[in-house]
């Protein structure tokens, strides 16, 4: 996998490194699957686990979508010359 | 069973989506939709999650209210948030999504401590999980304080700060944090998981501590690397819960974020450690000796530049940071079709690193409409630079000082540079004489041929566009 991700990379041009950085960015939102699982697992009375899983949904899901939106739109930028 | 095997297909096709879409980001014509597919993959997986996730004993999930209502709240957020920002605060943005990530990793290592350490009676072996709670708490809380310090940086609201034995401290502390895990994995007991919480505030310290002395310069090349650390503390997720898609998108980021991250420091010519360590704060004293026996600079009115570019056969723009702060980009690409219906041809000569992140400026100049054939890479403008009549470089500057040729003395010694002096003239657009991020001073102000035009970028474009327009 660690060569894969290296291979994946290997010859970018400088231009999309920043795209690149933030499309690798909302990738690693996947975290937000074990949140998901720890937020499903808590028992009904732990709060503090339901308030620190539920804040870490928030926060994963912020990651995801704000990752790929704000990654859509510097790539928009690009479509658009022609 | 069944609805496991589903599960699977959707982890596979999640992770599938991720690597086929980090393929295709790395091209310009097939970056956008390898974003999407990404995306969608991501969808897949999440959903996937929700619907099917069984534990051992083939119990589904619970507490679907507030999943929906984390995934709601966080949804809109992260899109307005995305949706809304400027395309100059962009690299902030990035870091900030990356430090809610990393705290996300965090957050699920401090709840399945709390889960651990609340039937350690069971006496279960509980070493190995113990091992990936800690690294996904410690690399999770480094990069979201981190992240965080970055955000604050490239904002202008945190400043840098050193003192001397910082780097030494800072390899103690992460030391210690380091001892005290390993400590608890092997003889944890109810009393002593409070060091759990103790590791938790080290992890947050050292992550402000390892960003603040690195010069908003490098701030790229940080987020990069926070951004690859985010990917491994996702891996350790994925370890956590025996997960394949959070293992392959972890660690994919993890290497991919690695090597993006040594790729910047190339475009640099500087090593990650020295990047880390260096901090061109060290340096400032030695290179200010420079400045002192720099000379005298002249300045040149706005309707001599107008002159000087509507009557020139071919102009480069060489933009930098200061036009992206001034938000100048749409009124540059006016000028540049002012000057092209005038038969001047117009270049924009891009300097890998120029603005805060490397490709900062091609996006922001494709924001403007400008033609994608017009941005020439370093090295293309550099063989064209000889038989170009005017260089208008508007707040840049570490990117076009010769001393990184010249002076081995300078911390930037060894950096390709954009070689604008090789050109007829050279206009600079600075809001003052104060060097750039460096803090180092530029000869390049000083040679005969460059004249220097003060103002901010945006409006002294305006101001050259209508000057241009009456001649």
């Amino acid at each position: 996998m660690i060569f894969l991700g290296i291979e994946v990379i290997g010859r970018v041009p400088s231009v999309l490194h920043t795209p690149l950085m933030s499309g690798a960015n909302a990738i690693h939102g996947v975290v937000i699957i074990g949140a998901i699982i720890v937020m499903g697992k808590a028992s009904d009375t732990n709060y503090a686990a339901i308030g620190l899983g539920f804040l870490a949904v928030v926060l994963g899901t912020l990651n995801v979508v704000g990752g790929f939106v704000v990654t859509d739109r510097m790539l928009e930028m690009f479509k658009k010359k022609k | 069973m069944e609805l496991n095997n589903i599960l699977t297909i959707c982890y596979l096709i999640g992770s599938i989506t991720f690597i086929l879409g980090l393929k295709m980001l790395s091209n310009p014509a097939t970056a956008r939709k390898g974003n999407l597919i990404a995306a969608g993959g991501m969808s897949i997986a999440i959903a996937g999650t929700i619907f099917l996730y069984k534990d051992e004993d083939g119990n589904g999930l619970h507490n679907y209210l507030w999943i929906f209502g984390g995934l709601a709240i966080g949804t809109l957020v992260g899109f307005l948030a995305a949706k809304k920002v400027k395309m100059t605060a962009m690299p902030e943005m990035v870091s900030l999504f990356n430090g809610m990530g990393g705290a996300c990793a965090g957050l699920i290592s401090i709840i399945e401590f709390g889960r651990l350490s609340s039937d350690l009676s069971s006496g279960k072996s509980i070493h190995g999980m113990l091992v990936i709670i800690f690294l996904g708490l410690i690399i999770g809380s480094v990069s979201f304080a981190g992240s965080m310090v970055a955000w604050g940086k490239l904002n202008g609201k945190v400043k840098d700060f050193s003192f001397p034995g910082q780097q030494i401290l800072n390899t103690i502390m992460l030391f210690v944090m380091v001892c005290i895990a390993g400590y608890l994995v092997l003889n944890i007991t109810p009393e002593n998981s409070y060091l759990f919480y103790i590791i938790l505030a080290g992890a947050l310290f050292y992550g402000i501590m390892f960003v603040l002395p690195i010069g908003g310069a490098d701030m790229p090349v940080v987020i990069s690397l926070l951004n690859s650390f985010t990917g491994v503390a996702a891996a350790c997720g994925g370890f956590l819960y025996n997960n394949k898609v959070m293992l392959t998108g972890g660690i994919l980021v993890g290497a991919a974020g690695t090597l993006l991250t040594i790729l910047m420091c190339k475009a640099m010519n500087r090593s990650l450690l020295n990047v880390l360590i260096g901090s061109f704060g060290g340096t400032k004293a030695g290179a200010s000796q420079v400045s002192a026996s720099g000379g005298t600079f002249k300045e040149i009115s706005i309707s001599d530049s107008a002159m000087v570019m509507a009557y020139a056969n071919r102009v480069a723009i060489v933009p930098g940071y200061g036009l992206a702060v001034a938000q100048a980009q749409h009124i540059c690409h006016e000028l540049e079709k002012l000057l092209d219906e005038k038969g001047v041809e117009v270049i924009y000569a891009i300097h890998p690193v120029a603005g805060r992140m490397p490709g900062h400026m091609n996006v922001l100049l494709a924001e403007a409409d400008v033609s994608y054939d017009k941005l020439l890479e370093m090295e293309d403008a550099n063989d064209l630079f000889k038989t170009t009549d005017v260089v208008l470089i508007l707040g840049a500057n570490d990117v076009v000082n010769p001393a990184a040729k010249n002076d081995p003395a300078s911390p930037i010694y060894g950096m390709p540079i954009l070689e604008v002096e090789l050109a007829k003239t050279v206009i600079v657009n600075k809001r003052s004489m104060k060097p750039g991020y460096a803090g180092i001073e530029n000869a390049l102000f000083f040679q005969p041929k460059t004249s220097m035009l003060f103002g901010d970028a945006k409006s002294v474009l305006q101001q050259l566009v209508s000057e241009i327009k009456s001649l």
